[in-house]
Order: structure tokens, then sequence, then C-alpha cells
């Protein structure tokens, strides 16, 4: 396979929307990941596939500004990230709603924080009008513990989107689901992320979900001392759909790719890195 | 596993329970006819004092008396005649009264100090040795201080409230505002809900379940303790009441006003169940 031979069609040097320049985390003498550079451009979709324990959920932190690294710094349109910010909308993994409040409340709790000045029925009226984006009409009036997983996360979604970010963060926003559910709202988030022209990151351990969202795949070796190991770049055609993607030429030969790497390189590859490897400018690989 | 119970056969239940034992008391009291009563220990008779001195032998009332004299006292509940000759619905209405006094300030001071402790694990470690300390002294030791520095005897038993009801609140809210889900600050981080959005939108619904676990406790301890402090202080209030009809030997009043304290007391546990029902909130 050709690695680190992306043909230099821009010439044009954009700035990516997120540059991340050498974060690592340490606890005590273990370093969890170190060395982590990789950039996010404006409006594309970025999968980061690793196993358990690697420090994704970490960098998806620190990303958002939930947390920083010990070392490195991540910048977002040219600014270090130095706090959670409305611009960057997270969707967690247990869709995080409060229970105390109605999907509706939810969302206008998300809207109400973006828009201070709204009036209480322009913030139900925004609410009703964004969970009917994801087809929840029907449940704005209801509690989460009145909703299934998959409504819940739903709602999750909706607050997420109603707040217009520029980018999305995903922490494996589906991992609860049944299958069935998780293609309906694979494709759902995939709809509202191009329409809105957004910038996405999202942690996945399905690496289907992988190649049909994202354009481009970082792939961590195992921890410690975690670190990028190749980027893999999804070549396959947009629009993608779920139901035909397994007949998409090129789709068996980039899955391979990606679950030989979960289920053997990952593990060799960790610890130290081979020669000529540059933490700055991991492999980019086309399949 | 607990089955399903039907209400109205567990009404009934109580009550052949409560017929039997009140049928038994009213019988045994028959048997034992007026004055069969044990000899009196001399020592016991100078505790008794007057009633004991002019040789009055008060039998255990029976339960029909205690019925009669109960509607005697409800048929007039709130006369005041003089200091020391208030009905006992004034009297309940007192030591009420001081519970809420003291048991709302304590309120107001513990669960803002308690959300602050929450919040802050430096001053909770900071106060943890005060509160561990001072929280098993018995409120009834506090009372010569109170009493020394206060010189009031009525607000004195006030502070006494206060100051045993505000620990089950400090700490369940202290508690409450600690454990508060990482992930529902973190959605609150994340919208840039800003510190007052978080702590009234966020925290305290979060909390409040536990908030007011503990100001139920309060309450219960409070109207233990309020009755033990009125004994002490004198006056008014149901305890000093109790403690008037001891030394006029009047049992039958006595055993209404346990009724009283226990109906009371169960009303105001009711009422902030009802209150800890409508903040509930379950996933
Ligand atoms: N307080 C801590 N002290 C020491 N190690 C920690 C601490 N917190 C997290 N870690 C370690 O950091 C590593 C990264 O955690 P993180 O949650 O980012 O992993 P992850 O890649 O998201 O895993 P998963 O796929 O299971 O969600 C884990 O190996 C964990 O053991
Ligand atoms: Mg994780």
């Amino acid at each position: 396979m050709p690695e680190g031979s992306l043909p230099k069609e821009k010439t044009v040097v954009t700035r990516p929307y997120v540059q991340v320049e050498g974060i690592a985390r340490r606890y005590g003498p273990t370093t969890v990941f170190e060395n982590v550079w990789f950039g996010v451009n404006r409006g594309e979709f970025v999968c980061l596939v690793g196993h358990s324990g690697c420090g994704k959920t970490t960098i998806l932190n620190i990303l958002a500004g939930l947390d920083a690294p010990s070392e490195g710094v991540v910048l977002a349109d040219g600014r270090e990230i130095a706090g959670p910010s409305l611009q960057h909308a997270v969707i967690f993994q247990g869709h995080a709603l409060v229970p105390w409040m109605t999907a509706e409340q939810n969302v206008a709790f998300a809207l109400g924080s973006k828009h201070r000045d709204w009036p209480r029925h322009r913030l139900a009226e925004a609410a009703r009008a964004a969970l009917a984006k994801v087809g929840l009409e029907g449940a704005a009036g209801r509690k989460p513990s009145e909703l299934s997983g998959g409504m819940k996360q739903r709602v999750g979604i909706a607050r997420a989107f109603a707040i217009t970010p520029k980018m999305m963060l995903m922490d494996e926003p589906f991992s609860a689901l049944d299958a069935l559910t998780r293609g309906a709202l694979q494709e759902e988030v995939s709809r509202l992320v191009t329409e809105a022209g957004q910038t996405a990151f999202m942690i996945t351990h399905d690496v289907d979900e992988a190649i049909l969202l994202s354009d481009r795949i970082l792939l961590m070796t195992n921890g410690p001392r975690a670190r990028v190991a190749e980027v893999v770049v999804n070549t396959l055609p947009k629009p993608r759909v779920r139901a035909t993607l397994h007949h998409q030429p090129g789709y068996h030969a980039l899955r391979d790719h990606i679950m030989d790497f979960l289920i053997t390189r990952s593990r060799t590859l960790a610890g130290a890195p081979p020669d000529g490897y540059d933490p700055r400018r991991p492999p980019e690989v086309i399949i | 596993m607990q089955r399903e119970v039907s209400a109205w056969r567990a009404a009934l239940l109580s009550l052949v329970i409560l017929a039997l034992f009140l049928g038994g008391w009213e019988l045994a009291l028959q048997g034992a006819g007026q004055g069969g009563g044990p000899a009196l220990d001399p020592e016991y008779a100078a505790l008794l004092g007057q009633a004991a001195a002019t040789g009055g032998q008060t039998p255990m009332p029976k339960p029909s008396e205690i019925g009669r004299r109960l509607f005697q006292l409800l048929s007039d509940p709130f006369y005041i005649r003089g200091p020391n000759d208030q009905g006992i619905g004034i009297q309940i209405a007192w030591s009420l009264g001081r519970v809420l006094l003291g048991f709302g300030i304590a309120a107001l001071v513990a669960i803002p100090l308690g959300f602050v402790i929450g919040m802050s694990p430096l001053l909770n470690a900071a106060l943890n040795p005060f509160i561990q300390v001072l929280r098993p002294v018995s409120p009834l030791a506090w009372m010569p201080l109170a009493l020394f520095t206060i010189q009031d005897s009525s607000i004195s038993a006030v502070f006494v409230i206060f100051i045993c009801s505000i620990w089950p609140m400090l700490l369940n809210t202290a508690f409450g505002v600690s454990a508060v889900r990482r992930e529902w600050l973190n959605v609150a981080r994340t919208l840039e809900a800003g510190t007052w959005r978080t702590a009234f939108r966020v925290i305290l619904p979060a909390a409040a379940p536990t908030i007011l676990t503990g100001m139920r406790i309060s309450i219960g301890i409070a109207w233990l303790v309020i009755v033990a402090a009125e004994m002490l202080v004198g006056g008014t209030g149901i305890g000093y009441w109790v403690w008037n009809q001891w030394n006029n030997l009047s049992i039958a009043d006595i055993c209404i006003a346990i009724l009283m304290i226990g109906l009371v007391g169960l009303a105001l546990d009711r009422l902030l169940g009802l209150a800890a029902r409508a903040v509930a909130w379950n996933e």
C-alpha cells in the first residue's frame, strides 16, 4: 500500500480549523499518549479509532476544552483552546440529558445559554424546531426517563445541533444503541453535519461507522505512550448510504486495512515508533 | 421481594390492633379498681411533690377517660386564661412556631453553606473537623450556653432548634452538591452556562432530593428536641405543657400530649415528604 504518498493537489496552504500540536497526557510516571499531532480541516469529518484506554476520550475532552493536555497545545481557528466554548458542541456517549427537564427543556437550556436575550416562548419554539429536525416533535414534553435510549440520544443530538456550533465533537455517541437505531442516527448526524457545513470529530469503535461518516480516520496505537500511528484517507465517494456501503468498490480493502490495524498493528506498533516516523506528520494512507 | 398489600386490609388490621390495644388497656384497669396500686416508694413520693403529699393516688387513666379529656381539650383548643393556662392548640402553635423559626434559619444558613462546601473540596476539608466535632453534641448541651449568652429563654429554645437542625441539612446539601454527575456539569460547561445558571438550573435540581432528605431528617430531630427544650426553658409550648401536667399529675393529659406530638411530627414529615416528591427525578 502506498504509504505517505498523498498527491499534492492543493498547493495553497489552508490552515486546518483544529490544530493539535504535540499534546501529551501524563499521570505521574505513566504516559497515556504523547507527541500527538493532527489537524481537522474546516468542514471535514474525522474519526478517531483505537483500543480502549489509549486516551481517545481524553483527546476529545481536550478538544472540547473540558480537559487540558499535560504538554502541547490545541488551536481552534488559530487560537489556543482555553476552555469549553459554545462553538464546539459535544454529543456525549451517555446522552447526558438532565432527567428533571423534558426533552424540550433540555434543548431550550442549551439554546438559552447561547441566546441570553431570547424570551421563554422563543426558546421553547426553537427547541421544538430542533427536536422536529431529529423526528422527535411528538416527544418534546417527555422526560428522559420516558424516552427510549435512541430517543434520548436523538435529544442529545438535537441539543448539540440547536446551538449551531462550528465543530461537533462526539465520543462514541451511538455505542450503546442497537444496530438499527445506530444506523438511523448515523445518517441523521451525517445529514445535519453536511447541511450545516460543520467540522466534525468522532470517536468510534465501529469500523463501518468510521467508513460511513469520515473523510479521514486517525488510527491510534495502544497505550501507554499511544500515538497516532497513521491517518487513513477515506476516498469512497459521498454521499454514502449505509445500506449500499459494503457494495462500493474499495470498501473491503479499506475495512480490512483498519481491522488489521486494530487486531494486530495497534499492538505491534505500540511503544517506540518505527524509524522515519515523524509525529508531526503521521503517515497518510490512501487505499 | 415485597408483595403488594391492599390498603384496605392493612387499614383494617391497623384498626383491629388499635382496638385490641385500647380494649386491653381498658379491661386491665377495670379489674385493678381504685386505690389498689403498689405502695409508693418514699423517695418517689417526694419527687411527686404536692400530689403525693396530699395523699392523692393518681391511677392510670383508662382510654375512655383519656378520650373524654381529649374531647374536652379539643373542643376549645385555643383559649388563653393567663400565662399558665392556655389551650393545647396554643401550646402546639408555640412549639411549631419555635421549630419552624429555628429550622427556617438553619435552612437559610445550611443550604447556601452546604452548597459552597459541596463545590469546594478545600472548604469541605477545612470545615469537616468542625462539623464532625459539633454534630454529635446533644442540642440540649447548648442550652446553658444559649441561656447565658442570649439571656432569653424563648430565643434560646429557637437557638437549640437551629443548632440541632443545621447538621443534617448542611451535610446532605454538601454531599448532594458534590455528587452531581460530572457529565451534567460538563454539559453546562460546554454550553458556557455560567456559574449562576449552572448553580440554579443544574446543581440545585440535581441535589434537591438529597437536600430535602436532609431537611426531612432535620425537622424530625427539631420536633424531637423542642419538647425537651421547652421542658427546660418553661413558659409555653407543648413540652412545657407536658411538664406542667406531670406536676399536676394529669396522666391523661400527658397521654394526649404524646398523641398530639406524634400527630404533629407525622404531619411535618409528610409535608416534607410531599416537597421531596415534587423535586424528585428519576432516570
Ligand atoms: N486519574 C487517572 N490516573 C491515572 N490514569 C488515568 C486517570 N484517568 C485516566 N487514566 C488513564 O488514561 C487512559 C485514557 O483514558 P480515556 O478515557 O481517554 O481512554 P479511551 O481511549 O477513551 O478509552 P475507551 O475506549 O475505553 O473509552 C486510560 O488508560 C486510563 O487508565
Ligand atoms: Mg472513551
